[in-house]
């Protein structure tokens, strides 16, 4: 019995201007199928408990939670432990429809970024506006952070969940530390504007 | 820098999300068509000074293609459209025309 890791060992740095960690093992399901398809639709909340959210955006629960990827694409987050039966429920759901449906736990890393500078620590990696009437929780963005992809959101006021390829664990984790190394804030009073 | 607005999510970022794909509205000549044709198909693309279309693929975000009309002197984008058509929308070329009047882009005005 093999026992499943995340790709860093959770590490994690406290003493910058924002708190960067490892996330725990997060169960993750790609569904490719048309998201306007009511089949689709009622097997993902199924599967989830969340109802298939509007472009750039994301429902989440309790414990689980759908992402928007692309016009046909979610990002089914669950409880590590029960991807496999999440999993054999939605394909089972859609057995008659035009879908795809695949566990990628193993094949994503993700990361926490708090704190009150979190903003600015993300602002400096991606070209995106982290304005707080720009991007807020249950908003959803696939972007570019440095030279890789990642994508982002919000699980609190000052907390982003990235998601990245595993395979770019390390390089991520060390482009957030450098980016909240200490004495590098941006705005004195802490506070990102709007860039336009 | 270009600022893009891809259609199909809405996210407007600056280029380095996005990857340019060329120049829009090919007609791909293939087996059947006649040398000339095909000649022009792989080698002949517009240079123009001033108005442009092209497509533009939004890499790091939603992965889906698209057309963008911009100008390659001052990079200002005068606006994106899917990627499912063969020429770009009337509404598009007119406000082009009031931002450029007298543009022409192959046997488009």
């Amino acid at each position: 019995m093999s026992e499943p890791v995340t790709a860093l060992g959770g590490v994690s740095s406290d003493a910058r201007i924002a708190a960067i960690a490892e996330a725990p093992l997060q169960g993750m399901i790609t569904l490719r199928a048309d998201l306007s398809d009511s089949a689709v639709k009622k097997a993902a909340k199924a599967a989830a408990g969340a109802d298939v959210p509007g472009p750039g955006t994301v429902h989440l629960g309790d414990e689980s939670g759908l992402c928007w990827m692309s016009p046909d694409e979610l990002l089914l987050l669950c409880p590590y432990a029960e991807v496999t039966e999440t999993l054999e429920r939605l394909q089972k759901a859609l057995v008659k429809t035009h879908a795809l449906a695949v566990n990628v736990s193993d094949a994503r890393a993700s990361f926490t970024v708090t704190g009150p500078r979190a903003r600015e620590v993300m602002g400096k990696l991606c070209p995106v506006d982290f304005a707080p009437d720009r991007f807020a929780p249950g908003m959803f963005r696939r972007t570019r952070m440095a030279q890789v992809p990642a994508a982002i959101w919000m699980s609190a006021d000052e907390t982003f969940r990235i998601v990245c390829f595993r395979s770019q664990a390390q390089y991520v984790f060390d482009l957030l530390t450098v980016a909240a190394q200490p004495g590098s804030e941006v705005f004195s009073d802490g506070k990102t504007p709007a860039l336009a | 820098m270009l600022i893009l607005t891809c259609p199909v999510c809405g996210v407007t970022a600056e280029e380095t999300e996005f990857h340019g794909g060329g120049e829009a509205h090919l007609t791909r000549h293939g087996p059947g068509s006649s040398d000339d044709e095909f000649q022009s198909y792989l080698f002949m693309r517009e240079n123009p000074r001033g108005v442009h279309f092209e497509r533009w693929r939004h890499v790091y975000g939603c992965g889906k293609w698209f057309h963008a009309a911009r100008c390659t002197t001052t990079l200002e984008v005068f606006g994106t459209y899917p990627a499912q058509t063969t020429e770009p929308p009337k509404d598009l070329r007119k406000t082009i025309s009031q931002k450029r009047p007298g543009w022409t882009w192959r046997d488009l005005t």
